[in-house]
């Protein structure tokens, strides 16, 4: 992983000193609420519902245990003992105190943390493949470009004052983890005809009230000119982008109003003046960012295929995580393991200060030291021996952290809602709470298989209901929380936006409509098809028709 | 009522009725009349100008089992917190 050098080192410090002036300023009156909040977002800072909110970067997931370790300290001393994974990869304490938060950020900066761009209108934590450096189809490790963007845009002067947020996401294998068609910027990474990696760019996607897939406006790019074109595409952006109308102002509308083939000239205009200036990269450089990810010292092992079948045989619980949660790895014997934040006993993706201390305990025990955040709210355990799985997993179940259904229906994004959140109409959590229990039998969860479900408090769309298989989107109707469903939503290499299905239901009644449309997806479906199949053969009508009759 | 958070720890409090704040919100005062509620938001608007609070509100209210409850549910919840208990 990477490690600060010294200007990362004094920079976030200073950044920590400064926001503790500024605090204080603001506190003792020497500047107002107008004044001081741009200053409070670009250091992470929200006021929420209930209390302040810090958030708090995972550079693209990825952590230390000793990093997870001071994220518990966190917790437990300034905060009320828990924290918040979101679907950024980041960390969100909810009960954070103004007073404390410069003291907070300290802390965080021993371990190489901070929340710097974690919020406001600049380029947020660059997100990508919590598979990243293990995975069987990967082509190069994006972890790389990833840290190489972080340096590029962190207080970049020229992009610290948007028209609107923006997030760049970078996946290194074809299959899409990290939901690139979803960002403001997605990478993608393949060969072209010769052979040699580079990059797809995809712009305009995102969420919230206009949803938009990204469109590719580059086949491929080379490496070494990354930097060069994505700043060639942040200038259009900056020029052009509205500032008028916060909701007209992210990139996916200037891309839709302009066009795709416009918007790659304007882009190509801007790139040929800056090309070969010195943002380009000389392979050196890729070099030195890629040693910080050598591979860990694996140690030469055979494949326990044998074994860990004879121990899924022996126990249906060990199998049905086997099953679910453990992923295949690039290098023989050893495993990738996801661990669900998605219990029945607390919010999807909170995790109590005490978990975090245990899981820093087994990440060193089991994984190097190392552990990922991934944007579905859940963690990566990526370097486990295989025959270590079930010695793993025991462990694991004594925190509450082995519950086996990562890509199965308990296994919602939840954003949340207005449990927290001050600019959530309805609440998120007690529907993923009551579908949680409704959907406790775990052979049932099997049989409806892979699936996931996204609720979205508001239409901002935090919980990515757009592209749930099964979407839900939390509005008030004249006083009341009512739920909207969209179906067919995609976030992988086929993103797809769901369709609304019509009408929505109250909150005693949409679990019952959760309910209705897997009824009627079991009924329905093929052998071998998966939800999202059977939607995309059999389209919205089977699914309306059982939730709101023939008319 | 007048529903706020402070500034120092972010917490939500209610104006009381010799103008202080308070985290219980049966402690916090109820306007009777329209020109009651107009001075508190007043009151409120200069303790955010002070420094003490920030983002005051009037929000509607009815007694249930003796106090006070926002009557709309985004405030019923800020007042009273998170409707799922909290991990611990």
């Amino acid at each position: 992983m990477y490690r600060y050098d010294e200007f990362d080192t004094r920079l976030v410090q200073e950044r920590v000193e400064q926001f503790r002036r500024q605090t204080g300023r603001r506190l003792n009156g020497e500047m107002n609420e107008d004044q001081f909040l741009p200053l409070r977002l670009m250091n992470g800072v929200y006021l929420q519902l209930h209390a302040y909110m810090l958030r708090i970067n995972v550079p693209y997931g990825a952590m230390r245990s000793r990093q997870i370790r001071q994220l518990a300290h966190i917790a437990r001393t300034y905060d009320k003992g828990y924290g918040h994974f979101t679907t950024r990869q980041n960390m969100q304490f909810n009960w954070i105190q103004l007073k404390d938060v410069a003291n907070a950020q300290a802390d965080l900066a021993e371990v190489e943390m901070h929340c710097i761009q974690s919020s406001g209108n600049c380029i947020r934590n660059t997100t990508s493949d919590q598979y990243a450096g293990v995975a069987k189809d990967e082509i190069e490790d994006p972890r790389v470009y990833c840290e190489i963007i972080r340096q590029w845009s962190t207080l970049h002067p020229e992009f610290s004052y948007l028209p609107r947020k923006f997030k760049i996401a970078v996946t290194g294998s074809p299959n899409d983890r990290a939901a690139v068609a979803l960002h403001d910027i997605g990478l993608r990474m393949h060969l072209n005809k010769n052979g040699e990696p580079g990059f797809e760019v995809l712009v305009g996607g995102g969420q919230g009230r206009t949803p938009f897939v990204a469109k590719t406006i580059r086949d491929w790019l080379p490496p070494e000119h990354l930097l060069s074109y994505l700043e060639a595409i942040l200038r259009v952006y900056n020029l052009d982008g509205r500032r008028d109308n916060k909701w007209k102002a992210r990139i996916k509308i200037l891309v839709h109003q302009t066009g795709t083939k416009e918007f790659r000239r304007l882009v190509d205009t801007e790139w040929d003046k800056i090309r070969d200036s010195a943002l380009k990269l000389p392979q050196a450089e890729i070099d030195r960012i890629n040693a910080y990810f050598a591979p860990p010292d694996y140690e030469s092992l055979d494949d326990a295929g044998e074994t860990i079948a004879a121990w899924r045989a022996d126990n249906a619980n060990f199998d049905a995580w086997v099953r679910a949660n453990v992923a295949e790895h690039k290098i023989p014997g050893y495993s990738i393991v996801n661990i669900s934040l998605k219990s029945a006993n607390q919010p999807p993706g909170d995790m109590t200060a005490a978990q975090m201390d245990a899981f820093a305990d087994l990440a060193d025990e089991y994984s190097f030291g190392e552990l990922r955040v991934n944007h579905r709210q859940n963690l990566v355990l990526a370097d486990v021996e295989q025959l270590r799985l079930r010695e793993l997993w025991e462990k694991l179940r004594a925190l509450d952290l082995a519950t086996p259904n990562i890509g199965r229906v308990s296994d919602m994004i939840v954003c949340p809602g207005l449990d927290y959140c001050s600019l959530a109409n309805a609440r998120s959590i007690p529907i993923a709470e009551e579908i949680n229990k409704r959907f406790s039998d775990m052979d049932r969860v099997h049989d409806i298989g892979e699936l996931t479900i996204n609720i979205s408090g508001c239409m901002n769309a935090c919980g990515h209901h757009h592209v749930g298989h099964i979407g839900i989107l939390g509005v008030d109707k004249r006083g009341k929380e009512f739920y909207q469903f969209t179906l067919g939503g995609s976030s992988d290499q086929t993103a797809s936006l769901g369709d609304r299905t019509g009408p929505g239901f109250p909150a005693d009644k949409a679990v019952d409509a959760v309910e209705t449309i897997l009824n009627t997806y079991i009924e329905i479906r093929n052998d071998g098809e998966c939800f999202l199949d059977t939607y995309r053969r059999a389209g919205l009508a089977p699914f309306k028709e059982a939730l709101y009759g023939n008319p | 009522m007048i529903i706020a958070n402070t500034l120092a720890d972010g917490f939500v409090v209610f104006l009381t009725a010799d103008n202080g704040w308070t985290h219980d919100i049966a402690d916090g005062a109820v306007a009777e009349t329209d020109a009651a509620a107009d001075a508190m938001l007043l009151t409120a608007k200069q303790a955010e100008r002070d420094c003490v609070v920030i983002d005051p509100n009037l929000i509607p209210v009815e007694i249930v089992d003796g106090r006070p409850q926002p009557t709309e549910y985004r405030e019923y919840i800020r007042a009273n917190g998170p409707s799922v208990p909290t991990p611990s």
